[in-house]
């Protein structure tokens, strides 16, 4: 069962060459079944390898399948190897169970777009890259696959390249990635010249040899790399940028694929974490504070996919938080729970935006859940599983992480909390302003000419989009069954995750009472946060004193990144270009042509074709020679 | 009186003189040709004269060299003349200047 491990990131893979031969003959929408099916069955080959996983002995729960060697120089050896553990396993599954929704449902929200088949293609190797990250057995592999997560971003965010914004924030999202990759890859260097290999087992066997500073480089350098992928302070701008891209893009980048790609990392490095408590404290830090910054600027945003950009970034942060103080297994619970509401949440404003007919302004809409029920209530039960209500998913997942947090490090625990709070209050104001109030828009007065311009006709989407929409929609509410802390035995996460991070993980061991304690705290800050949003939003959509401007411009970040870098970087490219370029690299290339070219004239008039100059030349020189010699032998 | 070797050597600087003057003043091709052998068979001949005087083998050896060379050469040279002469009766050196600069 295990051998057929090759087959989990070879089959989305496969589904990409053939599409990119074949997809626009199978056209719409056989290539999107297609490229559904190869996910749908490479998360099948998963769960079989999960469950063979499973049988083995708690203490062999780990197995390499190498298909051949990469590289080989020198001392420096690759494999091309998979490598099957806990970790990597729940990881492949939940990418290729949420991936395969998203896929579904891109059938048909792109129903409608030209480039139909060239959409899956890109989304087919999207996850065969993320698959293969997840995946590697060496950090050379994983760094391809996290590349290759890197390029498909770039081409899915711009896939409406026409439009000027989706091309630039495409560019913003691969130069913010380029900085965070290219710490990754001193890192590797580092890794490499400190260990002399690459492969995860070797490395994390010699990492006693390595002193404390090497340590924490290697840490933090990796963490920097996961900084630009999972866009944490301060290379976060490009996630919320990304969402020029289609809607299931943006669920598949903030879901299923790239932005955990940096928390996996960092639960995959835990052996150096361990080693290196500094890179913790750091890491751990800059989780709070940027869940605590995402979750501010979401509060205040209009655009319904802002909103959820924001929010994304945020508990992003409380991922990176609970890898920073080794809460591995919190971190993996929360990222698990998040993929399935934060997904859910994405394609529920895709069918909303769909609905709208691409009006992304959530000022501008109200009322809809009379026309969408079912997109209401899988995004009502997005916001207050996000929330953290009980019993939702996200209220055990984030109950998880507080309570490691505060037993680390109370400080950072209040961070948290106010976030904890912040993030039921914010998408209880998107729910609001989107579903419930006022209607403020028009409707459609012929029914089904929803595509006019006198006005909407909103309605649930077909079933490729509710189905999904619906599946998610139980995960989110059953997902935290996978790790209940209430009782000993019910905790089958951390249960199954043990082998991977054994005695580093940091699990702080409450008593029951303590338990019930910040249960009843992440509940009451949930609900406190819900019941704000419901005494603010509830019947008007203008409060201007709880939207102020610094929080709509995002705190000025983009703001002062634009002023700061991007515009006199762009000066000093515009002056290069008109002088650097044009006088003095042209000048030096003219000049030199220039002076070889008069040499020449001067030079031609020696050579007169006739013999005689020629031989007297010879005679000359001759001449010379001997009187040379002659001189200097006496 | 005996003709030593410096009798041979002011010979050949004699006939070398006289080739490479001819080969700067003269502008009839086939006389420079011929100046141009003199001068080579003068080097000869100092070849020869030390070989005899030095003992050592090696200055004949070098002469004949020289001699295959400029056989050679003559081939060479004398077709081109030839075929100079056939184009432009009468020319001389300094008709024949197309590859100047």
């Amino acid at each position: 069962m295990l051998r057929s491990v090759f087959l989990i990131p070879l089959l989305p893979l496969a589904g990409f060459v053939i599409l990119l031969a074949t997809g626009r003959r199978l056209g719409n929408p056989r290539a999107g079944w297609l490229a559904t099916l190869m996910v749908a069955a490479s998360f099948v080959v998963t769960i079989v390898v999960f469950v063979g996983l499973f049988r083995l002995p708690v203490t062999g729960r780990s197995y390499t399948q190498t298909w051949f060697t990469w590289i080989s120089a020198g001392h420096l050896h690759v494999d091309m190897g998979l490598l099957v553990d806990p970790l990597s396993m729940t990881m492949a599954a939940f990418v290729t169970g949420v991936s395969a929704l998203i896929h579904l449902y891109s059938i048909g929200y792109m129903e409608h777009d030209e480039d139909f088949s060239k959409f899956f293609v890109y989304l087919n190797l999207f996850v065969a890259a993320m698959l293969l990250l997840v995946l590697a057995d060496n950090f050379l592999l994983l760094f391809l696959g996290w590349e290759g997560v890197g390029v498909c971003s770039y081409f899915l965010i711009g896939f409406w390249f026409e439009r000027d914004s989706a091309a630039s924030a495409a560019k913003k999202a691969v130069i913010f990635n380029r900085i965070g990759d290219a710490a990754f890859l001193v890192a590797l260097f580092l890794i490499y010249e400190r260990t002399g290999s690459l492969e995860y087992h070797t490395v994390f066997a010699r990492l006693g040899s390595l002193g404390q500073p090497s340590l924490v480089a290697i840490g933090l350098l990796l963490f920097a790399g996961a900084v630009g992928k999972s866009a944490q302070i301060p290379l976060y701008p490009w996630l919320a940028d990304a969402m020029e891209g289609p809607t299931p893009v943006s669920a598949l980048i903030h879901a299923a694929t790239m932005v955990t790609a940096g928390v996996y990392l960092m639960c995959r490095i835990s052996p150096i974490l361990f080693r290196a408590p500094d890179a913790g404290h750091v890491i751990a830090v800059i989780g709070a504070v940027t869940a605590l910054l995402g979750a501010t600027i979401a509060c205040a945003q209009n655009d319904i996919k802002k909103i959820l950009a924001y929010s994304t970034i945020s508990q992003l942060g409380y991922m990176f938080f609970a890898a920073g103080i080794g809460a591995y297994d919190a971190a993996i619970f929360l990222m698990l729970t998040h993929a399935f509401y934060k997904a859910l949440l994405f394609l529920g404003a895709g069918s909303v935006i769909h609905a709208m007919n691409d009006d992304q302004d959530v000022k501008t809409m109200g009322a809809l859940a009379r026309f969408m029920p079912i997109t209401a209530v899988t995004f009502l039960i997005g916001w207050l599983s996000i929330g953290g209500v009980p019993p939702f998913s996200g209220f055990w997942s984030k109950g998880d992480v507080l309570l490691n947090g505060f037993a680390s490090n109370p400080a950072l625990w209040v961070v948290g909390a106010v976030t904890a709070v912040l993030t039921a209050y914010y998408l209880g104001r998107a729910y609001l302003l989107v579903f419930r109030g006022e209607q403020r828009w028009v409707e459609a007065r012929v029914p089904g000419d929803g595509h006019g311009h006198d006005g909407y006709h909103p309605h649930d989407p077909s079933w490729v989009m509710s189905a999904p929409l619906v599946v998610l929609g139980v995960l989110s509410v059953l997902g935290g069954l996978i790790n209940l802390p209430v009782h000993g035995s019910l905790d089958f996460l951390d249960r199954w995750l043990s082998p991977v991070f054994g005695s580093r993980l940091f699990q702080h061991h409450w008593s029951v009472g303590g338990e019930w304690t910040f249960a009843l705290i992440d509940a009451a800050l949930a609900v406190l946060g819900v019941g704000l949003s419901i005494t603010l939003w509830g019947k008007t959509s203008e409060r201007p004193a709880v939207e102020p401007t610094f929080l709509r411009r995002a705190w000025y970040i983009d703001w002062a990144y634009d002023r700061f870098i991007a515009r006199p970087s762009t000066e000093v490219a515009i002056e290069t270009s008109s002088v650097v370029e044009a006088e003095v690299i042209d000048g030096a290339v003219n000049g030199v042509a220039g002076l070889v070219r008069s040499t020449g004239r001067q030079l031609r008039k020696v050579q007169t074709g006739y013999v005689r100059n020629y031989a007297l030349g010879l005679t000359a020189g001759l001449v010379l020679v001997l009187a040379y010699v002659l001189t200097r032998v006496s | 009186m005996s003709v030593g070797a410096s009798w041979y050597l002011t010979l050949a600087a004699v006939l070398f003189t006289i080739g490479a003057t001819g080969l700067l003043i003269r502008r009839n091709v086939l006389v420079m040709f011929m100046c141009v052998e003199l001068m080579l068979n003068a080097a000869n001949l100092t070849f020869v004269t030390f070989a005899r005087s030095l003992n050592d083998i090696a200055g004949q050896t070098a002469v004949f060299f020289v001699l295959v060379v400029a056989a050679a050469e003559v081939v060479v040279g004398l077709g081109i003349i030839v075929s100079i002469y056939r184009r432009r009766p009468g020319a001389t050196a300094d008709d024949v200047h197309g590859l100047r600069g």
